[in-house]
């Protein structure tokens, strides 16, 4: 099918993009890697009156280096994909990245785009959730800053308001002697998630877990961090028993929703596995950074 | 509803063309439509079969997920810039040798995507070109050929 008619607004810089959406509010929709957004107008699911195509914005795009990593919300899958610091000081979005559709989608693609999008099935939502990332908002009156964990509301659903856009993600740098893990089961390479997980694993001084977070995609209306199981390793050496009882800890935290091609105990099943891979391999790597950091 | 016309000015395997499209007109529409370029398929419009792909400023991207309008200014590869005149490129020339297309529908897009998986992947073995080839789908050759022909294709090109 072909989409609606819209009216196309090219937004060279960010206060052209932000005036007109104050102007046009939820009649306009920002146009960003389209590999969301123009599949639903395709098929009239969505029939915005006027596009923002932010794509010529040249700020929005790029990741800086500082106390945290900052990446502009136009950075592309590929960048991110290519670049190194993200790869030295955030290895789990290096990880993850290679799960998220094909590369021709990842040439498109948006990290704030995917945000902003809120599928409960992405990986970046569970990683943003699960690294402690905060979204900056702006609108042409406002600025602010809101967590991940604020951010996502539900399916499809977040924190943005009808004049606001997502410009920038911020990550915190992980402490010392972290490990981090994701893993996914997808039907193909390259096809959503039907479980997904993001685990980070932090040492302490005495070599015992002193930080650990422990997020999934694809089971919940959106990115579900499992507070009992991660909470139920802290101060513990990581041992398998350990690793299985925060399983099973997730698993009964959740309620997947279920699909045609997996059903609600199959999700839940799958998220149980591969938790206590992921911590298991996150816990791994945090005692391998604190091997070479002595 | 709008019927607002923009002036776009795209440069299609190294020539340019200068058009007025509505902005809801899709690239692959586009390229199909208004410049007669066939090669380039349809089968899903919505990012999922490859059939589209085409290179949009050197990279490979789905036609269909894109505005024609949002390709002013900016430079394309379609699968008609492949050959050099009558010479099929070496991709081209492995697939016809290991019989790597029936119906042909997925073969532009495979050709595509392909040749800028070899231009950066000059040795890649089995499993790196199946991942590479995991969006675009074939419903005929069930891939196998595909694979040689890709195969094929690196060991030549490596000379
Ligand atoms: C075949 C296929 C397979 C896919 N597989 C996966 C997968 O496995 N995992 C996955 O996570 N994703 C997958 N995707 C989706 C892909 O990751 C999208 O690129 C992404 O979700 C949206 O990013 P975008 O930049 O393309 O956003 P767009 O499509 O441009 O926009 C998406 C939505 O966000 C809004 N928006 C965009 N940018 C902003 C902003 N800065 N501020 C506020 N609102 C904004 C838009 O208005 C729109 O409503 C797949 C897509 C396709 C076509
Ligand atoms: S027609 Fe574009 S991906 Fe199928
Ligand atoms: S040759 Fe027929 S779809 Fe691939």
């Amino acid at each position: 099918m072909k989409p609606a008619s819209f009216k196309y607004i090219l937004a060279r810089t960010l206060d052209d993009a932000l005036a007109a959406k104050t102007e046009h509010g939820d009649e306009a929709r920002f146009l960003a890697g389209g590999q969301s957004l123009v599949p639903t107008m395709n098929f009239r699911l969505a029939q915005p009156a006027i596009l923002i195509d932010i794509n010529p914005i040249a700020a929005l795009s790029g990741v800086r280096d500082g106390a945290s990593i900052r990446i502009g919300a136009l950075t592309r899958y590929r960048m991110l994909e290519a670049d190194p610091l993200i790869a030295a000081r955030q290895p789990i979005l290096r990880e993850a990245l290679p799960h998220i559709a094909h590369p021709q989608i990842r040439n498109r693609g948006t990290l704030g785009g995917n945000l902003a999008h809120a599928d409960p099935a992405s990986e970046m939502p569970a990683i943003m959730l699960a690294l402690g990332a905060r979204m900056r908002l702006q609108s042409a009156a406002n600025d602010r800053w809101v967590d991940a964990n604020d951010f996502f509301v539900s399916a499809m659903e977040t924190a943005l308001r009808p004049d606001e856009m997502l410009t920038e993600i911020d990550i915190p740098d992980s402490p010392p002697g972290t490990g981090t893990c994701f893993m996914e089961v997808a039907r193909r390479q390259g096809d959503f998630a039907q479980a997904g997980v993001a685990a980070i694993v932090t040492l302490g001084a005495d070599g015992k877990c002193g930080g650990v977070r422990l997020a999934f995609c694809g089971v919940a209306e959106r990115p579900f961090h499992a507070d009992a199981a991660a909470q139920s390793l802290i101060g513990g050496d990581g041992s398998d028993d350990s690793f299985r009882q925060a399983a099973e800890l997730a698993m009964a935290a959740l309620n997947p929703p279920g699909s045609t091609h997996a059903s609600a105990g199959y999700q839940r099943h799958l998220a149980g596995v591969l938790a206590r891979r992921a911590l298991t391999t996150a816990h791994a790597r945090a005692t391998t950074e604190v091997r070479r950091d002595h | 509803m709008t019927t607002e016309r923009h002036a776009i000015s795209v440069t299609v395997n190294g020539v340019r063309h200068d058009k007025t499209v509505e902005a809801r007109m899709l690239l692959s529409d586009f390229i199909r439509h208004e410049l007669l370029l066939s090669g380039t398929h349809v089968g899903c419009e919505h990012g999922v079969c490859g059939a589209c792909t085409i290179w949009f400023d050197g990279f490979p991207a789905r036609s269909c997920l894109m505005f024609a309008v949002q390709a002013d200014g900016h430079d394309i590869a379609t699968v008609e810039g492949l050959a050099d005149n009558d010479k099929l490129s070496p991709l081209q020339q492995a697939m016809h040798e290991a019989h790597g297309l029936q119906c042909g529908y997925c073969t532009p897009g495979i050709l595509m995507t392909m040749s800028h998986f070899l231009a950066s992947n000059p040795a890649p073995d089995e499993q790196a070109v199946r991942e590479a080839l995991s969006g675009n789908l074939c419903r005929c050759t069930g891939y196998q050929h595909i694979v040689d022909a890709v195969l094929l294709a690196a060991e030549r090109m490596r000379g």
